[in-house]
């Protein structure tokens, strides 16, 4: 199959990483992976904070760069920006009047899928190890980003597959379900609530024991990984992508090394 | 008698008045309530118990999903019908021998109520817990008006008594505990016994033996609705303690203050909502006292009845195409307890009367989104989306908060000549996200962060009010040396 991959603006610019263990995951399936040079970001920040004049055109930009290069499918390692490109985009079309981007952008949207969304419902990934090679052998938790659980409805579909990397130790999160508190420009127009809900993130994640959080969405667990940060914790976050990408041969970094500088030492 | 006959319902684009406001900024009332501890003990603890028992009863019912399914088409075939139900409704409550007032807003509403008590020649009501009321500030206007009213929900009890402002729609007294409530009772009850102890039960009965006098002395009664049936002209209220019983049959007159939006088409519409609105508000499957009443009966019960249909906004809100569904609101405040910003601030930061993600919503939409502070509070949400999948009539919530930011920032943009820092950064993320090409260039930069992040690979401030805010609690990590894309072309991909 031939997949067009959507970075997103925060993956490719602070996580580049993650990407490039979505392209490896992909590959190492025997896909061709194509990367639309146009794209850049779904414009889900704009539209959320009420620019919808802006937005429409990050979007509209995102709906031509997908339409400029030939694939089977897309994806993004980001529950919200699938989101994003999935519901908003004809909303932003269609406050304008536009109905012909409002069919481009459904167009669009019916092919893009989050990375598990494809792994599982399209490419039939259903055991990590065995089908991706996955090894990853320290004792993780789960955050489940609130736009893949409630948007996207990707229900299990994120944690099974982590269950199922080789010598992996999922720990169950307390109060999984209860959002970090990022919410885009929400942790800065309303950031002391933001903070609030980030601290209890926190002390759950704490009292996992684990030495890392892992999830599907960049920038929540760039919002996490921040606080534990400040707050000196020893726990760090890491994308799903780079756990599933991880390989004996080729491991992600051990979770005490675990450099928040999204692998920048790599 | 004379009636205040205030004419047919019009479509008239008038905005609501009352307690809808938030009179500060969302934000900085926020920031205040996140710092009483007690208060976000108290809030924590109550949102997480009934929220589980929410999910429990919920889950006990195969057809949860359709009743939502059922409650939302009714509800938007109801608004879509809205001026015929309401006279259908007129027509049925004014021939079983009721009087029906039409209020515009909130003035006329507490103009028409205080005249039908004076006309009675009584200076004392009784109240039944109601939104209604609350939203239009009507004990406030009694009072000074010098018409003394009391509430008779035990929490409503607690707040009036503390000078207090509820702080959630179904648990007024939710921010506080039992030994503030005990303190209150001792403070403010005249005959109690000066050994209450703070035991949920001896709380009750020192309430319900101060309740007792008023309800076989009070002529008048204020209640609100639930619902109001069309076709038959009855209206109902939900209730747990029965108190509200007392006064819907005690008092010689009844008056019932009700939002227009709270009309239902037939008696067969209960079956519905009454399995979705007990399970969704206090977790139960059905709740302790339905009381249900058409028109006046010689002998039995109010001899007067009137009922105060009030728009205060609702019309302003029906007309908003993208925010109309709000008016779908059952009030059962599922809302508000799965939602992880009022369990964090508590319901006085939202400053009008319906607090929550329905408030942040609802209150804007009554007032226009220029009304004071009502812009802020449209953000007071992380968009986590929790508030849709609890509401039990399907109200998106999420998508009327964006809709409802675009109209904050097209009202801020006409009143404002120089650009906010928001619009800077918003302009700034507009022109580096609108092309790959552009991005490209932006993304060359990301050394430079990497240096300004140091040794410890981290950013610990930023500057300006809204980045600066980001890194007060986050540390942010230091860029890569070399965006993806950047990787992909050296890499020789495309
Ligand atoms: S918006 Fe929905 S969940 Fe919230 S109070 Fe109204 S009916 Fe209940």
């Amino acid at each position: 199959m031939k997949i067009a991959l959507f970075a997103t603006c925060i993956v490719d610019a602070m996580y580049p990483s993650v990407a490039r263990a979505t392209v490896q995951i992909l590959e190492r399936l025997g896909h061709e992976v194509v990367f639309p040079a146009g794209q850049a970001c779904c414009g889900q920040m704009h539209t959320n904070s009420g620019y919808f004049d802006a937005a429409r055109k990050v979007a509209e930009n995102h709906v031509h760069a997908f339409e400029a290069v030939e694939y089977d499918v897309a994806v993004a390692p980001s529950g919200s920006c699938v989101a994003s490109v999935r519901h908003q985009h004809r909303m932003l079309a269609e406050r304008a009047g536009d109905t012909d981007l409002a069919e481009r952008a459904d167009a669009v949207g019916a092919t893009t899928y989050e990375l598990t969304q494809l792994l599982v419902d399209v490419l039939g990934v259903t055991n990590a190890a065995e089908q991706l090679g996955s090894y990853f052998p320290h004792t993780i938790t789960y955050h489940p980003s609130c736009h893949g659980m409630r948007l996207l409805r990707l229900g299990d579909r994120q944690l099974d597959l982590l269950k199922t990397v080789g010598g992996i130790d999922v720990v169950e999160l307390p109060d999984a379900d209860q959002c970090c508190g990022f919410g885009g420009t929400f942790s800065m127009k309303n950031s002391q609530v933001s903070t609030a809900m980030l601290e209890d993130k926190a002390a759950s994640i704490r009292s996992t024991g684990a030495s890392l959080c892992s999830g599907g969405d960049a920038s929540c667990l760039m919002h996490i990984g921040g606080g534990l940060s400040r707050a000196g914790d020893a726990a760090g976050t890491l994308h799903l992508a780079e756990i599933l990408a991880s390989t004996i041969d080729s491991p992600a970094p051990a979770p005490a090394a675990t450099d928040t500088t999204t692998g920048a030492t790599r | 008698m004379s009636t205040t006959f205030m004419g047919m319902p019009a479509v008239r684009d008038t905005a609501g008045h009352g307690n809808l406001h938030a009179s500060e900024p969302f934000p900085q009332a926020a920031t205040r309530e996140l710092g009483n501890a007690q208060l976000r003990s108290n809030l924590r603890h109550a949102t997480h118990t009934i929220r589980d028992k929410r999910l429990k009863v919920v889950g006990e019912l195969d057809d949860w999903e359709a009743l939502r399914d059922a409650g939302a088409a009714t509800k938007n075939a109801a608004m879509a019908n809205l001026p015929a139900l309401l006279e259908e409704f007129e027509k049925n409550f004014t021939a079983r021998g009721g009087v029906v007032h039409w209020a515009r807003d909130a003035e006329e509403a507490n103009r028409i109520v205080t005249d039908l008590v004076r006309q009675t020649g009584s200076d004392e009501v009784v109240k039944v817990k109601s939104m209604a009321t609350q939203e239009i500030g009507l004990n406030e206007h009694l009072e000074s008006e010098g018409i003394a009213a009391f509430e008779t929900d035990l929490a409503e009890l607690i707040v009036q008594l503390g000078e207090d402002k509820p702080s959630h729609i179904l648990v007024p007294a939710i921010h506080k505990n039992r030994t503030e409530v005990k303190d209150i009772f001792l403070r403010q009850m005249p005959q109690v016994d000066p050994d209450l102890t703070d035991n949920p039960p001896e709380l009750a009965m020192a309430a319900r033996a101060h309740l007792r006098k008023k309800f076989l002395s009070a002529q008048v009664a204020i209640s609100g609705a639930n619902f109001a049936l069309a076709d038959t002209g009855t209206l109902g209220v939900v209730e747990s303690e029965g108190n509200g019983r007392m006064c819907l049959t005690l008092p010689d007159t009844l008056i019932t203050v009700m939002g227009i939006e709270k009309v239902l088409p037939t008696a067969q519409d209960l079956e519905v909502f009454m399995q979705l609105l007990p399970r969704s508000s206090t977790g139960e499957r059905m709740n302790p006292y339905t009381s249900v009443w058409t028109g006046v009966t010689e002998g039995d019960g109010p001899k007067n009845m009137h009922i105060v249909l009030i728009d205060n906004g609702r019309t302003n809100a029906l007309a908003d195409q993208y925010g109309r569904t709000a008016l779908n609101c059952i009030r059962c405040s599922a809302c508000m307890n799965v939602c992880p910003v009022y369990e964090r601030t508590g319901g006085h930061a939202y400053g009008s009367t319906y607090p929550g993600p329905i408030g942040a919503i609802l209150s804007p939409l009554m007032t226009g989104i220029e009304a004071e502070d009502n812009g802020s509070l449209p953000y007071a949400s992380s968009l986590c989306g929790a508030c849709y999948d609890a509401c039990p009539v399907k109200i998106n919530i999420p998508d009327i908060l964006v809709h409802l930011r675009g109209e904050d920032v097209a009202a801020q943009h006409q009143q404002r000549k120089l650009p906010s820092e928001m619009d800077l950064l918003m302009k700034g993320a507009e022109i580096a996200l609108s092309s790959g090409k552009v991005l490209n260039l932006m993304e060359k930069a990301l050394p430079v962060g990497r240096l300004a992040a140091g040794r410890q690979k981290k950013i610990k401030k930023l500057p300006g009010k809204l980045a600066g805010a980001w890194t007060s609690s986050r540390d942010i990590p230091a860029p890569p040396a070399q965006s993806f894309r950047d990787w992909w072309k050296k890499e020789g991909r495309g």
